[in-house]
């Protein structure tokens, strides 16, 4: 396999601070040493005009690193893992449940931790190794630590994952599976959260989601290359993001963008919308507000896996969508735990309470008229419900108990309706 | 001396405090503001604390008893 792009001094720029504009060398930074504000990969869309075209891009491997000319990287060095290029499928018994002719899944369960963070950490890995670090790290409680400590013992890194001491066995059996170590901090979720933020300015590693972050994100992208091309280069209607720190949907914003501006597509008309748990939805509520600046919150939802109180791109989600002319919005646990079920039940699909928060946001913009019946609708399934089947516990129907006699079990059949 | 890059919080009934007058005048830090955005709701600030390590500390600590938000820099990193 091909494992050459162009090389990474002739695609980007540097790091940009999103605020001011300052440049930065492509180093393992994040923030803007003048006004703190964020870094960015800087590309120079000039030079790759031309140089990736869908034959280029179809050429590569059937995973996330046929895109890698749009990604950060230098050589492909884990072109195996299988991160990437997971199944879009019409859903066709969902698509007439919410009244819509053409509706698709992107299953991002298939990923080989099951969830969308191999893209991101495929990238932040890759890096962290460019950048000769010895050691990857992050704080999570959930899908991030699962493809942190994979990829780490797949590349045979050291890895250190920070969680809170509270946390439940059955959440951590993810993680400790792939030997990480594992910090378990006596203290909540906003003491580990400052405990991290300290020791990456302290350590000389690789925390994917800080010093990695300007990286680590752009792996986002590859979920909006891969929509547009397994629609045979056609863009959709309408894309519904599930957001969390709102990075995901930034960066599938800035996919469709650079497709449009390398030439790949024509305009994009594609509006995001972002979806949010209403006990967790400060990027919601800035969009609604008309705000400028996103206000934290505490979370209150059984949607840990968005459970972002304070988002580092909220303010960004909220300007894509802008952009796009899309719209946010927050749906209630109970509207997850349906969205759940109705995925589940329709497409055979169990996702995690991320998907149920999307699905219940298509049904609630369908019911709005923002989605046409014939609108192309695409629906982001971020992560498996098999890692979460707790918040399912008393909300499905009971098994059909039955004495090991033929004519008990008839008997109890008879008595149930099986839809 | 250290510096540390901390994003503080306002809730509306300190919108109009000056608190990052009084952070300096209480202990023995150097404030300096990068970033900032406060209207009659809420606001925030993206700061430089530079001093001792446990004069910031006491410092920061301070703020959060006031009622102020204080967060790491990147915001929250456990995802």
């Amino acid at each position: 396999m091909e494992r050459h792009g162009i090389p990474p001094t002739e695609k980007m720029r540097g790091l940009k601070c999103r605020e001011c504009g300052t440049m930065y060398p492509l180093e393992p930074m994040n923030v803007c040493s003048l006004c703190f504000g964020p870094l960015e990969v800087d590309y120079d869309y000039e030079a790759l005009r031309g140089r990736v075209t869908r034959q280029s891009i179809a050429a590569g491997p059937k995973n996330l690193w046929r895109y890698r000319d749009l990604l950060p990287i230098g050589e492909v060095t884990d072109p195996d893992f299988g991160v990437g290029f997971t199944p879009l499928f019409k859903a066709h018994r969902l698509g007439e449940r919410l009244g819509l002719s053409n509706l698709y899944i992107k299953n991002d369960t298939a990923n080989p931790t099951w969830s969308f963070k191999d893209r991101v950490v495929s990238v932040a890995v890759a890096k962290a190794i460019e950048f000769g670090f010895d050691t990857v790290a992050c704080a999570s409680t959930g899908n991030l630590g699962n493809a942190v400590a994979a990829q780490a013992a797949r590349r045979g890194l050291k890895c250190f994952i920070f969680m809170p001491a509270d946390l439940e066995l059955p959440k951590i059996v993810g993680t400790l599976i792939f030997r990480p170590t594992l910090v378990a901090v006596k203290g909540n979720y906003d003491a580990v959260n400052r405990l991290c933020a300290e020791v990456s300015a302290t350590m000389n590693w690789g925390f994917v989601n800080i010093n990695l972050r300007s990286y680590y994100s752009e792996g986002s992208k590859t979920l909006g290359f891969e929509v547009v091309e397994q629609l045979g280069w056609r863009v959709p209607d309408h894309i519904i993001v599930p957001m969390a720190s709102g990075s995901l949907l930034t960066k599938v914003w800035k996919s469709l963008k650079e497709m449009e501006r390398l030439g790949l597509i024509g305009e994009v008309p594609t509006k995001v919308h972002g979806a949010q748990a209403a006990g967790c939805s400060p990027i919601v509520t800035a969009f609604k507000e008309k705000a400028e600046f996103v206000r934290p919150v505490k979370p209150n939802t059984i949607v840990k896996s968005l459970a972002i109180g304070n988002p580092a791109d909220g303010i960004y989600a909220v300007r894509a969508i802008r952009e796009s002319g899309g719209l946010a919005e927050a749906v209630t646990d109970e509207e997850v735990v349906d969205g759940i079920k109705t995925l589940a039940e329709t497409e055979g699909l169990f996702t995690e309470t991320a998907g149920g928060v999307t699905i219940a946001t298509v049904k609630k913009l369908v019911r709005q008229k923002v989605i046409g019946p014939d609108d192309i609708v695409v629906a982001l399934i971020t992560g498996c419900g098999f890692k979460t089947q707790e918040v399912l516990t008393d909300r499905l129907e009971e098994p059909m108990i039955v004495e090991p006699r033929l004519t008990a079990f008839q008997e109890q059949l008879a008595l149930r309706v099986i839809s | 001396m250290t510096k540390k890059r901390v994003q503080l919080v306002f809730p509306k009934h300190l919108v109009d405090k000056p608190i990052v007058w009084q952070l300096g005048q209480k202990f023995k830090v150097v404030t300096n503001i990068r970033r900032a955005n406060i209207d009659a709701e809420c606001g925030w600030i993206d700061l430089e604390v530079e001093g001792e390590a446990d004069e910031i500390e006491k410092g920061l600590q301070w703020l959060a008893e006031t009622g102020v938000e204080v967060n790491p820099i990147e915001k929250q990193v456990v995802e």
